[in-house]
Parts: structure tokens; sequence; C-alpha cells
């Protein structure tokens, strides 16, 4: 790694970063897809490094209620992976998956079930560990995760965990944008990903970077 | 009705008058805000982390407990006022995720909360109310006028501290 901050990365650096969440991506969706039993197209999920600030705007506003998925990583590599989604989108996910559970039009104000809850959990710990395995199968590493945590709250909020994690070694955040859905129903996920720097350069190491 | 003054995440700024000062969506974070309720002046300062001595990319004052209120306080004198006169409140310090590891990086929240106390009462600044821990996010907005602290939070009544 060039430097010690993540402002630091080369493009180099940055295109295998873009890689690696392109892969990720591209299986969460084939598990979402079979989950929800729907076709799914995705995009080319966007990159960028944002100042804490921006961090909440992208995603409407610090005050803007979105769910956030939290899973500790382990073993070769420390951190935290974040994956967040507006509460309506949520909403229309939790209505496809549990159809009747509640019928309701998403309205973004309601509050979610225990059954609900736990299905957005085990959405997160899908979404989460297809990443993962992107990852460790392209880095030969072993990363494993804990359970999923799950928080309803303002966008502000729920980004300060992440925030935090980065605030120590930076002022900006690693943000991967990806957006799947079919015609009828579009999720914009953010998926934010928070090694230690370390673990940075332990990813860059084992593909052969050793800038 | 004045202003209102927004102050981002690990940023600060000042406000008299009948101007507000707030910030939003604080989570593990801590707004706190310093004010002196004769002249009416106040400053606020969202503060990430307890200690700047500890971590490497420190330039930010803003960021910490310990180096942000020793300048916000700086910064509220600076309108006019001595340090004897200045009071305080503050809120936040959630801890947003119900973790049950004792991975010490998720406790956050309560250790921001702890080292905002003990700077405060290092600059013997006096505590008058306080608004922290749980598991919810909230918006603080601070009136210098009335000197009220309106603590916001999603599915919950407005409490004034």
């Amino acid at each position: 790694m060039t430097g010690s901050r993540l402002e630091e990365f080369s493009d180099m650096e940055f295109d295998v970063l873009k890689e690696i969440s392109n892969i990720g991506a591209g299986n969460a969706t084939t598990a979402i897809s079979t989950m929800m039993n729907l076709k799914v197209d995705m995009h080319v999920p966007v990159i960028k490094f944002l100042e804490f600030k921006e961090l909440a705007e992208v995603i409407g506003g610090a005050e803007n209620v979105v769910v956030g998925i939290l899973l500790a990583l382990q073993s070769d590599i420390d951190g935290m992976m974040m994956f967040v989604m507006e509460k309506k989108a949520a909403e229309s996910i939790v209505s496809n998956i549990l159809p009747g559970a509640d019928g309701g039009e998403p309205t973004g104000d309601r509050d979610f079930t225990e059954m609900e809850l736990s299905v957005l959990q085990e959405l997160g710990n899908i979404i989460a560990g297809s990443y993962l395995s992107a990852i460790s199968s392209l880095t030969n590493m072993c990363i494993t995760s804990s359970v999923p945590y799950l928080s309803v709250d303002m966008a502000g909020a729920i980004l300060s965990v992440p925030a935090i994690e980065y605030g120590k070694v930076s002022d900006k955040a690693l943000l991967i944008q990806s957006e799947f859905g079919d015609k009828a129903l579009t999720v914009d996920g953010y998926f934010i990903l928070i090694p230690t720097l370390d673990a940075f350069e332990k990813i860059f190491n084992s593909l052969g970077l050793n800038l | 009705m004045g202003n209102m003054i927004k102050v981002g995440m690990a940023d600060m700024n000042t406000c008299a008058g009948a101007d507000a000062i707030t910030t939003l969506g604080l989570g593990s974070c801590i707004g706190v805000v310093i004010y002196d309720p004769v002249k009416k002046v106040c400053g606020m300062v969202h503060v990430m982390l307890p200690d700047s001595s500890i971590i490497r990319n420190n330039d930010n004052p803003a960021k910490f407990a310990d180096t942000g209120i020793k300048c916000l306080i700086d910064s509220v004198c600076k309108m006019g006022t001595t340090k004897s006169a200045l009071l305080a409140k503050m809120a936040g310090g959630a801890q947003m995720f119900a973790f049950n590891t004792d991975n010490d990086m998720l406790k956050v929240g309560l250790r921001n909360a702890e080292a905002c106390r003990t700077v405060l009462a290092k600059n013997n600044i006096k505590l008058v109310s306080e608004d922290c821990g749980d598991r919810f996010g909230r918006t603080i907005e601070f009136y210098p006028a009335t000197c009220e602290l309106y603590v916001k939070a999603i599915g919950k009544p407005l409490k004034i501290i």
C-alpha cells in the first residue's frame, strides 16, 4: 500500500476494490433473486470515497429512516461490514418474501414485526455473505462473520457506527452503492466495508499488489 | 425565529441570540453544547471518538471529545464570555446495534459519553443535563435564548432537557 491512509489508494487498488464489489454484488443478486423468486437485474456498483458529512446525504439525509445490518468480521480480516437500505425498500422486500403477512403498501413509517426483522437480518446475512465469499475466494483468505445485527433508525445514527471506525484512520469512508431489482421493484442498497487498514493491506498483498 | 445552524459529523459551530444550533442523527457520537445562560451565546460540537491521543489520524479537533470540547470552550469564550460562566448539556452516545460481544470497538458510545463528562469536569464546566446511552439515534437542537436542548428520536416523543 502506498500510504497509511485510505485517501492514498492508487487507481490500481481502487480497481481491485471495484472488481471485488462487482463480484460480490453479482453473488448477492443471485441469492436475492432465488430467495424472492424474481428475475432480478443489477447495475454496476458505484464505489466512492466520501467524507462523513456526505455519507448520510447519499442515503437521503441524516434523518432519513433506514435499515442497517451490521456484521463483525473475524479470522484473516478484522473489521465490520454494513448493508444499508431505505426503510421503504425494506418494506417492499419483506412484503415480497412474506406475502400476506401485512399486505399494506410500503409507507415508510410502520414498524416491522419480529418475523419481518428476522427476514431482513437473513437478507443482510446473505448479501454480506456474498460479498465476503467474493473477497475470500479471490484472496484465498479465511473470513468469518458474526451473526447479523439489525437496527432501524436515522441514517446519521446508523452510519455513525462505521464512520467512527473509519474515523480512527481517515476522514472518509468507502461506500459501495449497488442497485438491484426488477421492473416493479428497485432496491438501492448501500454497502459499507469497514476493514481495518491492515486488512486492506492484507487483501492487496494476497492479490500480489505489493505496492 | 432565527436561523438554524447545522453542525455536521466531526464538526463544530457557534450561535447566539435568537438563532438555534442543531446536529442531525447522532448515533454513538455525542453532541455537546456549551453555553452562557446570561449572554445567550453557545456552541455545539459533534464528537465521534473519546480520545485524540491514541489515534494516528487526529488532525480534526472536532472529532474527539478531549480536543473538541477544548476548542469549543475557546470558540464560545471568543464570543464575549468567560469560561467560568459556561454550562454544558449533551446527548447521544447510543449503542446502535445490540451486540453481545465484548468487542471494545462497539461500545464507543459509552466511552464517548464518559470521556465528555471527564473533559467537562476537568474544565470545571457544569453538566446541567444529558440524554445519553440507549439504542436509538437522536437529533438535537439547542436554543441559546431559552437554554433548552430538544432531543428528537424516531417514534419517541420530543424530549426537552
